[in-house]
């Protein structure tokens, strides 16, 4: 098989899998409509909490007003809308249900599926949002200093972020494998998220230490680091030590997924599925 | 001769299983040092199978069909013994290998649930390559054999047990495989979807010249479907041949269940008698004398309805396991 074949057969499975996505979607309407509602909820109830807040101090905290916050929160919500992943919520229901025997036995590496079931339902939940986000700019009136260079590097910096949520998601996954208990991590990677990835606060008003281990650690560079970029809050040095870490995150992700994978895999066929 | 399609040499699989003895000193213990207990599922299993033959795989629960199965397909790693699979390892999952091969769990799903199983196939079609022309051609003689027609258009969750089934061994064929392996394919079907099945998978293995092995607790279905049986229990071997040859070495019975007017007769002479409910006597006989005591049966009494049937399987390998281990 050539490298070119090999990729031509990847974008029809995608393609396939598109269509997959869509005809599943659209049987739950329903789940769709709350699921959405709760993508907004969030961001929402932070942005009114710090509006509150920074109303109540003299107009700003640590440099946002209310209406600065209304820009953080709604481009937050955009990007976690475009980055985040379903996976470590299902991977155990696979195994035990036996759907990862099935996956096993195909020609094709499982985490096709899961990239291209992922993109497929970004893309037709993505205008929504954007239409959502439209509407909350009207009542909220954000402000933000954007530049055209922030604008243009926020493209691949968003993409990069996908990539470093979706292969270290995928990795912890796979601790399903292993344990039943995935809840308890999974518990413990959302609670990390929250603080370290700029979600219950923008990162800029945690104390210095903190920030540091957010610069280490891989949330940042999923969430918070292109909300900043596209609203102007980094020097192009900034930017650049920024997409640094997403590749190099992206890279050891990789390595750590193919990893853990085998080790599962091993683990799972000497136990049985 | 040809090679076989399916070698299997001395397979053995051992599983490791945590062992706690109940209590709270031994929770406590366990949270220390964990005892680990090995359970031989499949104990030095040998056979091969030729091109184009189909055989049923018999034994009681956890007697190591499954994990045999699995370790065919290539879900698990054997932990002794060799197995090839058309010349493969099944367990190194060579991409070449998995086009060739395919599993059938009858507990098991691999259509998506939300929408109709025409999408899960087409899914497939891609994963596999296959050919637009050779796919239709294939999901056409599917359609007809099984029936499938209108079922393809409906969500999965919404289709019957059995419609379901018909549709997942579609699924499961599309990229007709030259070996199928089958874990309990009609299990919890109605009798007419069970026979639906059966003669399909005899059509596929006649076809294509397909090689398949397939596990059942319906006797039915592996007289319909195999000449050849092979048994197991406790992961060894303890029957390898001809299907007829195995209910005539184990049974010397069969049952005559005869409906009369009440049970107030006394049908002793004619056999073994195992009970008898508002009338319907069920009675035990020497295999040899069948016919001539059912024909006695008809002749002396008020007989309203008859049956001869085979003793269930359950009892004919219930056979095998006590001759065999004895």
């Amino acid at each position: 098989m050539t490298p070119g074949s090999e990729i031509r057969h990847l974008f029809r499975l995608y393609g396939q899998q598109f269509k997959t996505t869509f005809a599943s979607m659209v049987q739950y309407r329903a789940s769709l409509v709350i699921w959405m509602i709760s993508q907004v909820l969030e961001p929402l109830i932070y942005l009114i909490v710090w509006s509150t807040v920074s109303n109540g101090s003299g107009g700003s905290v640590g440099g946002y007003t209310a209406r600065g916050f209304a820009a953080y929160y709604l481009v937050f919500m955009v990007v976690n809308q475009f980055t985040y992943t379903w996976i470590m919520w299902e991977y155990e229901y696979r195994v035990r249900q036996g759907y990862l025997s099935f996956a096993l036995l195909k020609p094709v590496h499982p985490i096709h599926s899961d990239i291209s079931d992922n993109l497929s339902s970004k893309l037709l939940t993505l205008p929504i949002i954007l239409i959502v986000a439209g509407i909350m700019a009207l009542i909220f009136r954000p402000t933000a200093s954007m530049t055209l260079w922030s604008g243009l590097v926020f493209i691949p910096a968003l993409i990069l972020a996908f990539l470093v949520r979706f292969l270290v998601e995928w990795t912890l996954a796979l601790a399903a494998f292993w344990t039943t208990r995935v809840n308890a991590i999974n518990q413990v990677y959302f609670v990390m998220m929250l603080f370290l990835a700029g979600q219950i606060a923008p990162l800029s008003l945690f104390p210095a230490w903190i920030q540091t281990i957010a610069n280490i650690l891989p949330f940042r560079w999923m969430l918070g680091f292109p909300v900043q970029l596209l609203l102007g809050q980094l020097t192009p040095v900034q930017t650049l030590e920024g997409l640094v870490a997403q590749v190099a995150w992206v890279i050891a992700s990789l390595v750590l997924l193919r990893v853990a994978w085998r080790a599962g895999v091993r683990v799972y066929s000497a136990v049985g599925g | 001769m040809a090679e076989p399609v399916i070698h299997l040499q001395d397979l053995c699989k051992t599983y490791r299983v945590p062992e706690r003895e109940p209590g709270m000193r031994a929770a406590l213990g366990s949270l220390f040092h964990r005892k680990m207990k090995e359970v031989k599922a499949v104990d030095g299993l040998t056979f091969d199978l030729a091109r184009g033959e189909m055989v049923g795989f018999l034994g009681p629960n956890g007697a190591g069909k499954t994990t045999t199965l699995k370790m065919l397909s290539g879900l698990l790693h054997p932990t002794g013994g060799e197995v090839k699979v058309l010349g493969s390892i099944p367990w190194k999952r060579e991409r070449d290998y998995l086009r060739q091969i395919t599993l059938v769990m009858g507990q098991r799903s691999q259509l998506v649930w939300d929408i109709p199983a025409a999408d899960s196939f087409e899914l497939n079609r891609v994963i596999y390559r296959l050919p637009v022309v050779d796919y239709q051609r294939t999901l056409k003689e599917l359609t007809d054999l099984l029936e499938l027609g209108p079922l393809l258009s409906k969500p999965v969750r919404n289709l019957s047990l059995g419609e379901r089934m018909k549709c997942e061994i579609a699924a499961a064929l599309l990229h007709r495989p030259q070996v199928v392996f089958l874990d309990e394919p009609t299990i919890g079907l109605d009798v007419t979807m069970q026979r639906r099945i059966r003669s399909f998978l005899s059509e596929y293995n006649q076809r294509y010249e397909a090689t398949i092995l397939l596990t059942s607790h319906y006797m039915a279905d592996v007289e319909a479907l195999s000449r050849r049986v092979i048994v197991i229990h406790h992961g060894k071997l303890l029957f390898d041949g001809d299907l007829a040859k195995l209910v005539q070495k184990f049974t010397a019975h069969k049952t005559i269940i005869v409906q009369l007017g009440d049970c107030s007769a006394d049908l002793h002479s004619y056999g073994e008698v195992i009970n008898c409910e508002a009338g319907r006597w069920t009675l035990r006989v020497p295999k040899d004398r069948t016919a001539r005591i059912t024909e006695k049966l008809l002749a002396d009494l008020p007989v309203i309805d008859l049956l001869v049937e085979d003793p269930p399987i359950e009892e004919v390998i219930d056979l095998v396991f006590t001759q065999g281990s004895s």
